[in-house]
């Protein structure tokens, strides 16, 4: 009898946890309880991982099989809070396909430097007011950072972009002429300056 | 430290907790007590101190919630004419109704040993923790909830 019961005890039935889930997502995001919200965001340039908090975009990356790492690095230092939801990214998403369209030259978006510190944030900042199709030397931007020394110390700041696109570093070349590297692949810096007309040489 | 981004705790840990919950409150209700699980887990999240035993937490917090369930339905329970006939079709209840039934008449920690024991094959250690009791006390609490449930369901 005992094991009779005890049998019957492991069979609960069907759970369709993924419903469940979804209402779930719904209710943290009306509520306003997500810290940071992501989303993937399809490119010319490959798979994007796009995530914003309440203060703008802390982060995108190219995906190239990296997803769960780049959630990892949200989650330990934004907010463990990461939650995958889509809608909360619609803006970025339509600002995105806008400039790969050629529509839209300059991104209108909140922006949470919390991943960026320090020298690699002034470098950043000072890369941000690089306009569109324009390049510029890694020297200038150390230089806008007020470090116009620390040419090597730019490059790698530029190599940790915590929003690459966006943020353009791959408008930053070398002073000889040369692309440099990119954090994404050389190619994507390529196909990033063609689509702005500003392709060296 | 770091925690994993809440997301895949959800995606690990949603199946077992919905069939706790299925177990403990019913299908009918067990969504709801889904809902109020993950936002109070949510909320609580970023100040746990280890990633060790998440599961066993999440079923503390759906333990928990589950109590609170079923308090509320005592307090106000529904009229028949307000129950909707159609949500038992649309999700049938499993197979053994009676038996479930007598698991969701039990007290409340007994209801939860006997889910942990014989649902998810917890050792009783484990089901201390979950339960926040010594093995003793959950190795009685599952003795007692299958004396019960014998003498309904025989």
């Amino acid at each position: 009898m005992t094991t009779e019961i005890e049998q019957a005890l492991e069979r609960v039935g069907p759970v369709d946890a993924g419903a469940a889930q979804e209402r779930f997502l719904r209710r943290a995001i009306e509520e306003g309880l997500v810290d940071v919200a992501y989303a993937p965001v399809d490119s010319p340039v490959g798979e994007l991982v796009a995530a914003v908090t309440p203060r703008g975009l802390v982060r995108l990356a190219y995906e190239d099989g990296r997803g769960d790492a780049v959630l990892s690095e949200l989650a330990a230092r934004v907010s463990p809070r990461v939650i995958e939801a889509p809608a909360r990214l619609d803006g970025v998403r339509r600002q995105l396909d806008e400039y790969f369209e050629g529509r839209r030259t300059t991104f209108e978006l909140g922006i949470d430097w919390t991943l960026a510190r320090g020298f690699t944030r002034r470098v950043l900042q000072s890369t941000a007011s690089v306009p569109f199709g324009e390049l510029a030397t890694y020297r200038e931007v150390a230089s806008g950072a007020g470090n116009e020394a620390a040419v090597r110390a730019a490059g790698n700041a530029l190599g940790a972009n915590p929003m690459p696109i966006v943020v353009p570093c791959h408008r930053v070349v070398r002073t000889g002429g040369g692309l440099g590297g990119y954090t994404g692949g050389v190619e994507r810096k390529e196909y990033l300056l063609s689509l702005e007309g500003a392709l060296p040489g | 430290m770091s925690l994993p981004p809440f997301q895949t705790v959800l995606e690990e840990y949603r199946e077992d907790v919905l069939r706790f919950l299925i177990a403990n409150v019913g299908r009918n209700e067990a969504d709801d007590v889904f809902q109020e699980t993950f936002l109070a887990a949510r909320r609580a999240y970023p100040r746990l101190r280890s990633a060790d035993n998440l599961r066993g937490w999440l079923l503390k917090i759906a333990h928990n919630k589950a109590i609170d369930a079923h308090r509320a339905r005592k307090r106000a329970p529904v009229p028949a004419e307000h129950v909707d006939p159609g949500a038992t079709d649309a999700r049938p209840d499993p197979p053994d109704d009676a038996l479930w039934n007598a698991v969701r008449t039990l007290p409340e920690r007994q209801r939860t040993a006997v889910i942990l024991r014989f649902t998810f094959d917890l050792a009783y250690r484990d089901m201390g923790q979950v339960m926040e009791s010594s093995e003793e006390a959950a190795r009685r609490n599952v003795f007692e909830g299958l004396r019960k449930l014998r003498e309904v369901y025989a």
